[in-house]
Formats: C-alpha cells, structure tokens, sequence
C-alpha cells in the first residue's frame, strides 16, 4: 500500500528510494572497473524500508545504521558524490577518507556513528536514545542492524537495559533472509537462530514487536509512525523486524549486477528481465512494488518516472564525476582526527 | 606493604585541606554533577567495594536521576554510554573492576575510541570508562588485571593513573573537558591514602607529569598505587644516602615524554615500577621511549620492577611474590647505585 504521505512526499520517498538503486548500482560497476576499494555492501532491495522509515523521523531525530549504510546516508541527504568520494578514499569525502564504505557517517545530518560491527551499533543507539531521555527533549533514535546483530550478546543486552529504562528508541532490524538457507529447510528465521521468531527475543525482555513486509513502503511507514509515535511519548523501545528477500546481487561475497541495471520496463512486463531475475522483479523487489503503486494511483504518470529516472541517472553520474575527480588526501592526514583539541 | 593514613609530603598552606584519594574522587564527581546537568553515571561501584564506599551515598542521594545501575551487561552498557556521550551528555561509566573491562572490550576499544577518527573530527565523545585495577588482595587471577597496558595499544583513548588525592581531584574534570574517550584507572589500594588538597584546585592539564619526589641519584617513574609503593622505597632509600627523583606521568595519554627523558638525563639511572605485566607492560613503552630517545644519557641499564607474566594466584603469599613492592622497588635502586656504568671495564 502506499504510505499515507501528501503527493509531493510519495514523489520524493520515490526520488530518494530511485536514487539509492541507482547509486548503487553504479557503485557495483565502478567496483567491477576497478581500482578496488575493498568489501562492501549495498542497500539494493531494501529501499522500501529505509526511506519510508526515514519519513517517519524529524530531522533532529538521530539514526544509526550498520555496514550496510548507504541508503540510510543518501535518504537522510547527504551528498552523492561526496558519498562516492568518501567510498573511493577521496579528501572530499564525507569523512576525508577515514572511514570508507564501512564506516561512513554523517553527524550533521543526524547520522552520528556507524559501526561495521555486527550488534556493535545497537547499545550505541540506544545509549543515545538515553541522552535524549536525560536532556528532557522528546528526539527518537533509530537502531538499524540486520538479522545477524540478533546474535550478538551486545543486541540482547541492548534491548534488556532499553526495557529496562524505556528509553526512545526503535530497534528496525532489517531481516534480509526471507529466502535463506534455513528458511527453505523449514527453519525460521535461520540455521543459526534457536529463535523462531526475532521478535521472541525482544518480547523476552517485555520490549513490544512490530513485523511489517519490507518490500510494503506503506506497510513500513505506518508500523515506523507507530513505534515512533510510542518512544516520542515516552512508551519506551520498539522492536520493528521488517522482512525481505535478499536481493540476488547481494547473495555472493561480493555484490554483483546480475543482468545488469533494472529497468523501467520491468515494472510492467518483469517477464522481459533476465531469466534469473524474473521472480525478483515480479514479486520481490519493493522499489518496482512501490513503482507499480505509484503509478495505478495515479501519483505520476510513466513519462514523470522516466524523466525521474533519467535526472538521477545524471545525478549519479555527476556523483562519479566529482569522486574520480577528487584528489586523494594529504598522506600527513592521517595523524589528524584522533583526539579533540590535539592531533 | 605503604602505610595508607601517613599523609605526602606537601607544602601545607591555608588552602588546603586533608583528603583521602576516596573523599577526593568523590568531590570531583559530586562538582561535575552540580556543574553540568547533562552529566550522567552509569554504574556506582566506583569507590569499590571497600568500607569506603559509603561516602559515594550522598552523590547519588543528590542525583537519583543522573546515577544508572545498570544490569551485569557491560558490553551493553559501555556502549549505552557512549551513545549518550555522542549525543551530547558527559559520561562517566563505572566498569568496577578492572577485570571487567574484558566484557565490554568490543565497545571500549573498537568504538569509542575510532568514532571521532572515522567521522574525520565531526564527532565528540566525551565517555570515560572507570575501573579499579590490580592486586587488590585476594582478587586472584580473574579480579587482578591492569588493563591499561593493553588499552594502550589502542590509539583514540586517553589514559590517566593518577596515584594522590590532588591528582584525582585535577584529573578527572581534565579528562570530560578534552571530550575525548578515556580510561581512568584508579586503584583499590589508593582509596585509603591520604594527602593534601587545594581549596582553589584547578584542573590539572593532561600530558603533565609530577615530579613527586625530586632528587640526584636515580630516577623512578612509577605509576598509580606504585608510586605509593615508590614512596615508601624513597624513604629507606634516603636513610641510606641514596636520593630518588620520583617521576608521575599522571597520564599515559597524553604522555609527558619530555619530563621523564629530563629526569633521566640528570640522573642517569631509571627505574620504572608498574603493576602492569612485564611484557609489552608500561615499563616496557617508557623504558623504549628512553632507550630510543636517551640512551646517552644513562650510566646502567634501565630496571622494570613489574608483575611477571603469569596469572595472579589467589594465595597472599603467592600474590605477594609478584607483587612490585617498595622493598623490591628500593633493591631496585641498589642495583643502580652499585651496578658498572655502561662501557665501565
């Protein structure tokens, strides 16, 4: 369903979600170009949690993701190109090049930390939320990590001490292995839970579940209003799993483009994509979901999205642009950021 | 053993008053919390489990809000804290024992002290992990470490080992004023000690040793409980005509390099006391910063006095055998005193 926003916020949930595919996916190519700038991880497929997400936030509410950061970046505004720059080790980087894919962070747009660790974020978060709560404002923080940070000490610990203080904040655990091995053996979530269901630990230690299709943008939006909603009025934690297939490019150790860039075509005829991304497309992927919403209710006709589509493609492409053009950083740089008041 | 009630010697004035190293750390706390009230404790054993701990009660009978007890879950909590330090609150985490630092390592060492640095200096993080360390007495092999060796290899942490009631007071309000992640290391053995106070103390700046004993002869630097220790050895030491100038460093990050390698450079003999282990301990970094920096300057070779590396066994006896003690710390000083100068045939 779509999400209950005016006209002019479902085209801009669509320009942010469209913007992370195609950034994205120009990513993988300019990976597969080389020169390499080592493991990392894309936020193709989960755009319809993320960015929804995001629209239930105020710009002073704090977000802290994982690895897998991009999109939360890109949705929150940092620049595309300075992302790009930051990615390929560039000194116009959002964080002069100390932190690459894995670490990327932007403070100023309320995305203080991300940490590569798996459940490394979670009590990070948290703890944030807990100022909020000390300081007697009402800003909401969002933990976002994936289903593996559910097996970590770190996350339980977390969520108790959440409970415990009801702190603001919501735990968005985005579970990208709808399909994974242990599911299609029968088991729930994965082989490597005893959990059967990811909520069960957080119900465990009396913090409230919410279960949402990642690939609903409407459906993600009204749980994320809703947990929200409960921290922002001191109700404390919530733990929203929301529920996706992993997408095919992400499946080996190194993204990949299978069948290359998706195409605006597949929204009405996915039979035309490759064949081994035919049931992606058709069934799978939120962003062509929420691209199929939009236009049977009349939100934008097929010419607007293709002209979206084509000012991103420019858009990323002037990304690109700018990182490649960008030096590299003074070598002496890398004594500088280490302490406060002293190098 | 150090005669924990027998005051430092000092320059007594007007100003200043008597304190325990316990009443002082408590007055540095008890200032902060007046002084900001976006200053937050989580964990409340900081006076250990000692008959000293009582005098923390009126702390948190001011602040019931502001002084968390958190469940045994240190990795959660450490990392509570340095959220709340990155948006916008002071911290003091209380990890208790020393030990306990092992369970919140993930969060102590992999990110507070790597945030500022990945956000290219955006970000601010001023946490400070505090913890009690090394033989307590009885504390054996898992309630005995002194991790700030280890800690030391993790570049992004501040650590301070202050060793007197003054240094405590100065220290701590030094260490949320820089806004940088840091570990404040403290020592059960220390809360008992006693020594002056100024009334008007300021902040004591970080990276600024002590020289808490000057002298002619032969240079110890020594840190946190063992330059109590070292104390002690001074004065048998001075009976025999023998003169130590006792370096602090006070903080281990920042180090002050310089006040050692002038120490050493008038001396010419070192000793260096710590109860971290012997290898890669921090005798071992302050004995290679001399060697690299001052070998000309000395006359013998450097002597660490230091906990050997085997785990801490529970036995008094045991315990005692491993302990750097002042009468270990004074034979220390002999050796100097009567060894060959380097190059002397």
């Amino acid at each position: 369903m779509l999400p209950e926003l005016k006209q002019a916020d479902l085209i801009e949930l669509l320009n942010k979600m469209l913007l992370v595919r195609r950034w994205e996916e120009r990513l993988i190519r300019l990976a597969a170009e080389g020169p390499s700038f080592g493991h990392y991880h894309v936020y193709v497929g989960q755009e319809t949690i993320g960015i929804p997400a995001l629209f239930a936030l105020r710009p002073t509410d704090l977000v802290f993701p994982t690895h897998r950061n991009h999109g939360y970046l890109l949705g929150r505004g940092a620049d595309p190109g300075r992302l790009m720059a930051e990615i390929l080790g560039k000194e116009s980087g959002l964080n002069q090049g100390k932190a690459g894919t894995l670490h990327a962070s932007a403070p100023e747009l309320g995305i203080p930390h991300t940490s590569a660790i798996v459940g490394g974020i979670v009590p990070i978060a948290a703890g944030a939320a807990l100022a909020a709560q000390v300081k007697g404002s009402d800003q909401v923080t969002v933990a976002v990590f994936g289903d593996g940070a559910m097996e970590e000490g770190a996350t339980f610990e977390a969520l108790n001490i959440a409970s415990l203080w009801k702190v603001p904040v919501v735990f968005l655990c985005e579970n990208n292995t709808d399909e994974a091995l242990g599911a299609a053996a029968g088991g729930y979530p994965k082989s490597v839970t005893a959990a059967r269901d990811l909520g069960d630990i957080a119900r465990a230690v009396g913090v409230p579940t919410l279960v949402v299709d990642g690939t609903d943008a409407g459906g993600v939006h009204s749980a994320m209003n809703e947990a929200v909603s409960r921290a922002r009025n001191s109700g404390g934690p919530t733990f929203l799993e929301a529920r996706v297939s992993r997408w095919p490019g992400s499946n080996p150790l190194w993204p990949e483009l299978p069948g290359g860039e998706m195409e605006l075509r597949y929204v009405e005829e996915p039979e035309a994509a490759p064949e081994q991304l035919r049931r992606w497309y058709s069934e799978k992927d939120g962003l062509l979901r929420y691209l199929r919403e939009i236009l049977s209710h009349g939100v934008m006709g097929k010419n607007d999205v293709e002209e979206l589509d084509a000012k991103i493609h420019a858009q990323v492409e002037d990304a690109v642009r700018f990182a490649a053009d960008s030096p590299y950083p003074p070598p002496g740089s890398a004594y500088l950021d280490v302490f406060a008041g002293r190098s | 053993m150090v005669d924990a009630t027998k005051t430092q010697p000092s320059n007594p004035s007007s100003d200043t008053r008597e304190l325990s190293y316990a009443e002082a750390l408590v007055e540095a706390i008890a200032e902060l919390m007046k002084q900001d009230p976006e200053f937050l404790i989580i964990g409340s054993y900081i006076l250990g489990l000692g008959p000293l701990r009582g005098l923390f009660d009126k702390v948190r009978d001011e602040h019931p809000n502001r002084i968390l007890d958190p469940p045994t879950a240190e990795v959660g909590f450490a990392g509570f804290g340095i959220g709340a330090a990155m948006n916008g609150l002071k911290v003091l985490v209380d990890l208790s024992t020393a030990s306990f630092v092992f369970e919140a390592f993930p969060q102590v060492v992999n990110e507070a002290p790597n945030a500022r640095y990945m956000s290219g200096g955006r970000l601010a993080v001023p946490v400070v992990f505090h913890f009690l360390h090394g033989l307590r007495g009885g504390g054996a092999a898992q309630h005995s470490h002194s991790p700030q060796a280890m800690l030391w290899n993790t570049p992004g942490l501040q650590i301070i080992v202050p060793s007197s009631p003054a240094d405590v007071k100065g220290l701590l309000p030094a260490a949320f004023a820089t806004g940088n992640p840091t570990i404040f290391v403290d020592h059960s053995k220390l809360m008992p000690v006693r020594g002056p106070v100024s009334n008007s103390a300021k902040e004591i700046p970080l990276g600024v040793a002590d020289i808490k004993r000057p002298g002619r002869d032969v240079t110890v630097v020594a840190t946190s409980y063992s330059v109590q220790q070292a104390f002690a050895a001074c004065e048998s030491l001075e009976a025999e005509g023998i003169d130590v100038e006792l370096v602090d460093p006070r903080t281990l990050v920042p180090l002050d390099r310089q006040a050692i390698l002038d120490s050493v450079a008038k001396t010419g003999r070192l000793v260096i006391a710590d109860e971290t282990h012997r290898s890669c301990g921090v005798a071992s970094e302050i004995a290679a910063i001399v060697s690299e920096e001052a070998l000309g300057s000395l006359k013998v070779p450097i002597i660490r006095v230091t906990v050997p590396d085997v785990p801490i066994p529970f036995s008094p006896v045991l315990e005692s055998e491993l302990d750097p003690t002042a009468s270990k710390i004074a034979d220390a000083v002999r050796m100097q005193m009567t060894r060959k100068q380097v190059g002397a045939r």
